[in-house]
């Protein structure tokens, strides 16, 4: 228990860093910022039986802790306590009511289903984000335009990553 | 009062997600509104501890751009020196009706900038022990950079000219006729807005673009960039500019920001004035 304590705390600390110092510094286009951090919400082991409550308000945490380093008020904090709480509806209604029993881990499900999960956590912590930075119903094209292309980076990037810390069975 | 818990335990989830998420937007919205005075941002011991390590290695690999900037800026200042003649470098030239004396420049490298979103900050490694203060002008010697919102005891936050509540006094070079800066994030992060301007100046694609000096931030004569295009305002009386900025935003390095020394004189008798 301990132990996978300290697992999590690391990813923590190392997601944010990598995100403030390292991705958020990459110059592709205005439209492109890839936000892998969210890979921690995405992956986060918990099942229905624990409690939600410290789920969500470590989502909350890690928005927060990238806000502090980047001036953006709490746009990530609010896009990713949601996406945090939106975890539960969004793997029942991409892996079925049955996900829980199997107890399978994310790296195991069957891609198409792993596909669908993980890009409906990118797009709403996107459009959320974008949305509330740009605080206004002005630029609704050009931050959808944001959205869907900043979302294709970061979803190659998370695929990538799952990819490559998958456990050898 | 035994609903109210139930109520309240089986939506433990939901009510915890609702207060966060509100919180984080009133945080939000309190940035909008009162942008003096934001509590998270990025002028603190940990921001600015990682940013600084970042830096510290980061240096290295762009320690060739510096030196070409600086012998590019020596050039230029050596070139002025030659054109006004040695014998102005006199210290009897230095009269008291100086006004350019009255500005002191301090130093500082920028520790991280931003440049994607919609409201843009660098942060910068001098704070209010180094004698920084809000609403100091930011320069780089291409030109300006943007000016100083949020202080901390060795960090500064500094609103970019790319953000979209910057506001920032303009003119033209050649005529004199000024308006005002801002940003408009659907534009790229090369190019800012220039409104205001009367329709009886005379505008040419490449026009240089120069800070206005109507405000105590930036002194006159202050190189923004150039006139890459222009059109009409909706009632057509005013021409709406888009400036090519001459600084590379997205590779800024060091900074001078500029201290007024006369701003408290001026502020106090434009507000005796307006309370008259």
């Amino acid at each position: 228990m301990n132990n996978a304590v300290l697992l999590q705390s690391v990813r923590f600390i190392v997601l944010v860093l990598l995100q403030v110092t390292l991705l958020n510094t990459i110059n592709l286009s205005q439209y492109i910022n890839p936000y892998l951090y969210i890979l921690f919400i995405i992956t986060f082991p918990i099942s229905d039986k624990d409690n939600r409550l410290l789920f969500i308000f470590l989502s909350f945490l890690l928005g927060l802790s990238v806000d502090l380093f980047s001036d953006s008020g709490g746009a990530h904090a609010a896009a990713s306590v949601l996406i945090g709480y939106l975890r539960k509806p969004y793997m029942r209604f991409s892996f079925g009511v049955s996900y829980q029993q199997q107890g399978q881990k994310i790296a195991q499900s069957p891609f198409s289903q792993r596909l669908i999960y993980i890009s409906l956590m990118i797009l709403t912590h996107h459009l959320t984000l974008f949305f509330i930075e740009s605080f206004s119903f002005a630029n609704m094209m050009y931050v959808i335009q944001k959205t869907l292309l900043s979302s294709i980076l970061t979803l190659v990037l998370i695929l990538f990553s799952i990819s490559m810390f998958k456990k050898k069975q | 009062m035994r609903q109210i818990i139930i109520f309240i335990v089986r939506n433990k989830n939901f009510l915890l997600f609702l207060l966060l998420f509100c919180f984080s937007l009133g945080i939000t919205i309190h940035s909008h509104i009162f942008h003096r005075s934001t509590f998270i941002n990025s002028a603190n011991f940990i921001s600015g501890g990682v940013y600084g390590t970042v830096t510290n290695i980061s240096d290295y690999f762009s320690l060739k751009t510096y030196n070409n900037r600086l012998i590019d800026e020596n050039i230029r200042l050596r070139e002025e020196l030659l054109k006004n003649g040695i014998s102005e470098i006199d210290s009897t030239v230095t009269s008291s009706t100086d006004s350019t004396t009255n500005y002191v420049l301090h130093r500082a490298e920028v520790y991280k900038n931003s440049y994607k979103a919609p409201k843009n900050y660098l942060l910068i490694n001098k704070g209010s022990h180094q004698g920084i203060k809000e609403d100091m002008g930011v320069i780089t010697s291409g030109g300006i950079i943007g000016i100083v919102e949020n202080t901390s005891a060795n960090y500064a936050v500094v609103q970019s000219v790319l953000n979209t509540n910057s506001q920032i006094n303009a003119s033209l070079k050649n005529t004199n006729h000024f308006g005002t800066l801002s940003w408009n994030e659907k534009k790229d992060y090369r190019k800012v807005q220039l409104t205001d301007i009367p329709k009886q100046a005379n505008i040419k694609i490449g026009d240089t673009i120069i800070t206005g000096g109507m405000s105590s931030i930036f002194p006159k004569g202050i190189l923004v960039g150039t006139v890459e295009k222009f059109t009409f305002n909706q009632s057509g009386n005013a021409y709406i500019i888009d400036v090519k900025l001459n600084n590379d935003m997205t590779n800024v390095g060091y900074v001078y920001i500029i201290e007024n020394k006369d701003k408290n004189e001026i502020e106090q008798l434009l507000e005796t004035t307006e309370n008259e």
